[in-house]
């Protein structure tokens, strides 16, 4: 099973601080899992120009060519001017029409408001359930004093995304099953 | 705005002689399935010239090849391979699925298939598209920022210069032309000049306005959902001037056929999943491929019966005057590819001719626009009305 990280900001450290530590479960429950962390911040991104994403280059394809070949991703993302960031959606618009399908997505939001709350529910899963992804729910939300100089200071929050983690990866297990299943009975 | 009929129809279809039917191949260079591997550049590209011969034999229509510039295509100079086309037949339409003009010179375009319709004695025919693999604006050196303002210029200079002897022309992306001639001035006149549509309404609106005849392109999805779109290109042509009874539409998508539909799905699947994985990064899920075989759908997959049915269904639907299909995709052996073009001929094309023959008189302005009345097929030979499976 190949599952990538993502962090989807290209500024700031509180996204990477949590999605470093879902990186580390994700091995630490199955290290049978190959886990891939992007990093949009150390990533050099091209805007999307609507070409196919097997025909971007540099850090663009690489990153597009991970996200397309997992069976999962877990995705961070940053609350700005109650949305997701610029370089999050940039890698959804990289991304072809249902490049979600047959892939498990689960989502963690970090904000510095608990107002923020409801954004990813309002923002970030019509994205994914429009890309055709199965979506682990619920998603878990980290707030700034969840998180103290680079360290999940919250063990609520870590038994969230423990919880997230785990969550994922039977999804994962269970749908590729289900799909084994299925194909199976075409006969083709 | 007036065009004469034969400039809306330069191919002069006739609808006592029912649907055409035509082969297409992309061009594509794939690896078979089956085992890995893979013929020659050199083979593959003779294989496009046996395929047209056999399908000439076998009673189709049309023979045509796409434009493609990137890895997995053999047909990157596809107006060369269609000159070996013309001399290696002799009653076939032959024409380009598509010429992707938006990274060409339209006069050199002209010039190619002015040539190629000589060389073939009046049979060439262009359809120009603005590329669906979009590499080849990098190789060719276009921005693909002007995509579509790259094909509206040109598309609009490669018409003047089929209407027009001398052409004066200025624009955006090419030198300006004084009274330049381009020749040599096909056998045909005029030469035909199609205009290749997706799925979606918006440039099949654009080909109406033009009054230039369309071929719509499909993957996938239901007969009924491509409807709308053949509806707003009529209606364009129309608010446009047009008739659009006189202008002629094609639909092009996979085809294959086997003694059942499960041994069509079997023999299939491998080939349009492998190789979609290698032209376009996704493969084609088991689950939309198994709903292709149902009546409704438009992937024309199953028993010589099946597609027949589905392919009147289409024609009663669209009232279209060619169905294109796609044979050879996904490193389908030459020999699988041969046998299906036999039997297509045997099986297939002797009954769509026959049920979509129009036996009354020529059609009337309004015909087109009978969902039904065009075809006269009768009743009991169509498929049962589609239903939505989205």
């Amino acid at each position: 099973m190949k599952i990538v990280v993502l962090s989807g900001s290209n500024v700031g450290t509180k996204t990477r601080t949590v999605m470093d530590y879902v990186a580390q479960t994700v091995m630490g429950q199955d290290p049978d899992i190959e886990v891939t962390l992007i990093d949009l911040a150390e990533a050099d991104m091209v805007f999307s120009d609507g070409r196919n994403f097997t025909e971007y280059s540099g850090d663009t394809g690489r990153v597009t060519a991970a996200i397309m070949d997992a069976d999962a991703i877990i995705i961070g993302t940053p609350i700005f001017q109650a949305s997701i960031p610029a370089s999050l959606k940039n890698v959804f618009d990289l991304l072809p029409v249902g490049a979600f399908r047959d892939k498990v997505v689960a989502a963690v939001a970090t904000a510095g408001s608990a107002k923020h709350y409801l954004i990813p529910q309002q923002h970030l899963l019509p994205i994914l359930t429009y890309m055709k992804a199965q979506v682990v729910s619920p998603y878990v939300f980290v707030e700034e004093r969840d998180l103290h100089r680079g360290q999940i200071v919250s063990e609520d929050v870590i038994a969230r995304l423990n919880r997230l983690v785990e969550d994922t990866i039977v999804l994962t297990k269970t749908y590729a099953a289900i799909r084994e299943e299925k194909e199976a009975a075409y006969g083709f | 705005m007036s065009e004469n009929t034969t400039t809306l129809d330069p191919v002069g279809f006739d609808p006592t002689q029912g649907l055409q039917f035509g082969m297409y191949s992309l061009g594509d260079h794939l690896p078979n399935p089956a085992d890995g591997s893979r013929v020659s550049a050199g083979e593959r590209i003779r294989e496009f010239v046996g395929y047209a011969q056999a399908a000439e034999e076998a009673g189709f229509d049309f023979f045509s090849v796409g434009e493609s510039h990137q890895e997995f295509f053999a047909s990157q100079a596809h107006a060369v391979i269609l000159g070996a086309i013309a001399q290696a037949t002799s009653s076939i339409r032959i024409g380009s699925t598509s010429t992707i003009l938006s990274t060409s010179d339209p006069v050199r375009v002209f010039e190619n298939f002015a040539t190629i319709d000589h060389l073939s004695e009046g049979r060439a025919e262009l359809v120009a598209g603005r590329a669906s693999r979009i590499g080849l604006f990098e190789l060719l050196g276009y921005d693909l920022r002007d995509y579509e303002e790259l094909f509206e210029e040109k598309f609009d200079l490669l018409l003047k210069i089929r209407r027009e002897e001398s052409v004066s022309w200025s624009g955006q992306f090419r030198a300006p032309l004084n009274n330049a001639e381009v020749l040599p001035r096909p056998e045909q006149n005029p030469l035909p000049i199609w205009r290749a549509v997706g799925g979606a309404p918006a440039s099949a609106v654009k080909a109406g306005l033009a009054g230039v005849p369309m071929v719509m392109a499909h993957l996938g999805g239901t007969t009924s959902s491509f409807k709308p779109t053949v509806d707003a290109y009529r209606q364009a042509a129309r608010h446009a001037g047009f008739d659009p009874a006189a202008l002629p539409i094609a639909t092009a998508g996979f085809l294959y056929t086997a003694p059942t539909s499960q041994e069509a799905l079997q023999g299939l699947y491998p080939h349009i999943n492998e190789g979609m994985k290698r032209t376009n990064g996704q493969g084609m899920p088991k689950q939309l491929f198994a709903q292709s075989v149902d009546p409704a759908s438009i992937v024309n997959i199953g028993s010589p019966q099946q597609i027949v049915e589905k392919i009147l269904h289409q024609h009663e639907v669209f009232g279209h005057q060619r169905y294109l299909g796609q044979i050879d995709f996904g490193g389908m052996p030459y020999d699988r590819v041969m046998k299906q073009i036999e039997t297509i001929g045997s099986e297939i094309i002797p009954a769509v001719k026959k049920y979509t023959a129009d036996e009354g008189t020529a059609a009337s302005a309004e015909a087109a626009d009978a969902p039904a009345g065009a075809a006269g097929a009768p009743a009991g030979a169509v498929a049962t009305a589609a239903e939505e499976h989205v």
